[in-house]
């Protein structure tokens, strides 16, 4: 068998396997739903009018703001569902099991790859449930052509790809997992000092430095104009930069704290 | 027997200053049960991780199955099957997706991943328990799910670091069986252990660890011999038979209040034949005679006795 098919072969395996985990045991990637879900109706129903008529300037416009609110969430809902990863790989890797794949002619890296696809795919599952709520709540996409709607989803694929593979190495890194959940609370901070609740320039001169060079920001730019048709201006290519560069470095991370020997 | 499965030379590990590993030479030839035999802490996990390529050695060299274990270590693990101390099953799915598993990361074809897990969960009496989850378990069911998942690649070389420890009487006799079963159909064996009646009851070589280093090695038979400790022992019931006895024969240690005499012996035909032959003729009747040869108990703690320091941390 050819590196490559072996590789696609135990890497899908370790899918399956990872799956059943998230089937049996769904309770923990729907704790970490609700954390944007209830951010959601917060920002709307309760600081809607006042965030929206301090953005503006102008009167209190509640639906301006759930568009402006969505784009944000939805990437947010990434940073809080690979908290769950973090944590799941950390339990992981301390069963009895890991040590008997570490023994086995199998495509050594297909352990972690089926966590990363895996908590990929509960990502984008989690950003539609969450966006299924937005919509509830009267979200509209104004003016998305089919082609924008595909590279909405990539991104969202791709960002989740990239926080994946960091909180693979966060929880591989940890020695428990309070302590994976801990390592992986930035990821639920980085959204929070993004331009998610409120643009850049409202916010304070030294702070924006702080909410513009970081991946979040680029990423909610970029697919709050592919939803929304604002301006997108370099944004794409600086998320697609951050995502790669991440996706690369969460990969060599995991991989290197893999190969080590275990205790 | 032709080609050793396993073998190594001055294999070392060391965690920081502590050396566990001091230079280990071990021959295993094929279709044979090995056991390392040592105290916990003795560095036997150790050497199983290694020679099944968990972890790398510091120093030396090992060969399994014909591959280095360095170089070429998924040669190695392609031929052993691995069953630890700690039972490695998937607690979160139950025991036949356990066994499912184990037959996709063989890649077998589906149909017959299916018969394998089906027959070894039958043999392995799990098949009431198949569709529960391995973390609802007791310990001997887990340690018979870990070795069958083991068995589904049909691994030439396994290693079962205590398979035993912490089950009871029963489920011992039960593990016991089903490894004479393996070595029946050829499978060698590498048997760690902390008991010496289970290395005395299954093993064709034993190699006593103790401090990181093989004190003895060789057949059960032969670490016996080693230690002197053989005796016969003569026990009466009347004092002045047991005074005549004991002022009669040399080399004895009394115990003048059991009235039993010790007389060394290494238990052959021949010295038990001129004691009796003795006796008969100095007209002494004992009530009681045994033969005691030493056992591995003996051997085990002669060769011990320096525990290992427990770390603490």
């Amino acid at each position: 068998m050819s590196t490559l098919s072996l590789a696609v072969r135990d890497s899908t395996t370790m899918l399956r396997r990872n799956l059943l985990h998230a089937r049996r045991y769904p309770s923990l990637t729907l704790n970490l739903l609700l954390t944007p879900i209830m951010l959601l109706l917060l920002f709307v129903y309760v600081f809607g009018d006042t965030m929206s008529a301090g953005i503006d300037g102008g009167g209190p416009n509640r639906s301006a703001y759930i568009a402006y609110l969505v784009p944000g969430l939805l990437l947010m809902t990434i940073g809080s569902t690979v908290v769950g990863t973090a944590v799941s790989v950390s339990n992981d890797m301390t069963e009895g099991i890991i040590a008997r794949f570490r023994t086995m002619a199998i495509h050594r890296p297909s352990v972690l790859i089926g966590h990363v696809v895996g908590s990929v795919l509960q990502s984008v599952v989690s950003v539609v449930l969450v966006g299924a709520v937005a919509v509830a709540i009267g979200f509209r996409s104004t003016d998305a052509t089919a082609l924008e709607w595909l590279a909405a989803f990539g991104l969202i694929a791709l960002v989740a790809l990239a926080f994946t593979w960091i909180a693979v190495g966060m929880g591989m890194g940890a020695p428990n997992a309070e302590a994976a959940s801990n390592n992986a609370t930035p990821l639920i901070i980085l959204p929070l000092i993004s331009s998610a609740f409120v643009p850049l320039e409202a916010m304070p001169g030294w702070f924006q430095p702080i909410a513009e060079y970081q991946p979040f920001t680029p990423a909610i730019e970029t697919l709050r104009g592919l939803l929304l048709g604002t301006d997108i201006g370099n944004n794409a290519w600086l998320a697609i930069a951050w995502t790669v560069g991440l996706t690369l470095l969460g990969y060599l991370w995991s991989t290197a704290q893999f190969n080590r020997d275990p205790k | 027997m032709t080609n050793p499965a396993i073998t190594a030379n001055g294999l070392r590990k060391s965690y920081g200053d502590k050396v566990v590993l001091d230079g280990i030479d071990l021959t295993v030839p094929e279709g044979t049960v090995f056991s390392l035999l040592g105290p916990n802490g003795a560095g036997k996990t150790t050497a199983v991780k290694i020679l099944s390529t968990l972890i790398a050695a510091d120093g030396g060299q090992a060969r399994v199955a014909g591959h280095d274990i360095a170089g070429e270590a998924q040669g190695v693990r392609g031929a052993i099957g691995v069953t630890g101390q700690f039972s490695a099953v998937d607690g979160l799915i139950t025991g036949e997706e356990n066994m499912l598993l184990m037959a996709d990361l063989h890649h077998l074809p589906r149909r017959e991943g299916r018969r394998v897990a089906a027959e070894l969960l039958e043999r392995f009496d799990l098949v009431d328990a198949a569709r529960k989850p391995a973390s609802t378990y007791s310990g001997g069911m887990r340690r018979r799910l870990d070795i069958a998942m083991t068995l589904v690649g049909s691994p030439r070389i396994i290693f079962l670091d205590e398979p035993t420890t912490g089950l009871d009487p029963r489920s011992r006799h039960n593990m016991w069986q089903i490894i004479r079963e393996l070595v029946s159909g050829g499978v060698t064996v590498f048997l760690t252990t902390q008991y010496l009646e289970e290395a005395d009851e299954l093993a064709d070589r034993i190699a006593v660890l103790s401090d990181g280093k093989i004190a003895a090695e060789g057949s059960a038979e032969e670490l016996k011999r080693l230690i002197p400790g053989g005796h016969i022992r003569l026990r009466f019931t009347d004092p002045a038979t047991y005074q005549a006895a004991a002022s009669c024969l040399r080399e004895t240690t009394r115990d003048d209040d059991a009235l039993t005499l010790q007389i060394p012996s290494d238990g052959s035909q021949r010295e038990l034949r001129s004691l009796l032959d003795w006796l008969d003729s100095a007209g002494i009747e004992a009530d009681e005679l045994t033969v005691h040869t030493p056992d591995l108990d003996d051997v085990f703690f002669a060769l011990t006795t320096r525990q290992p320091k427990e770390t603490t941390r």
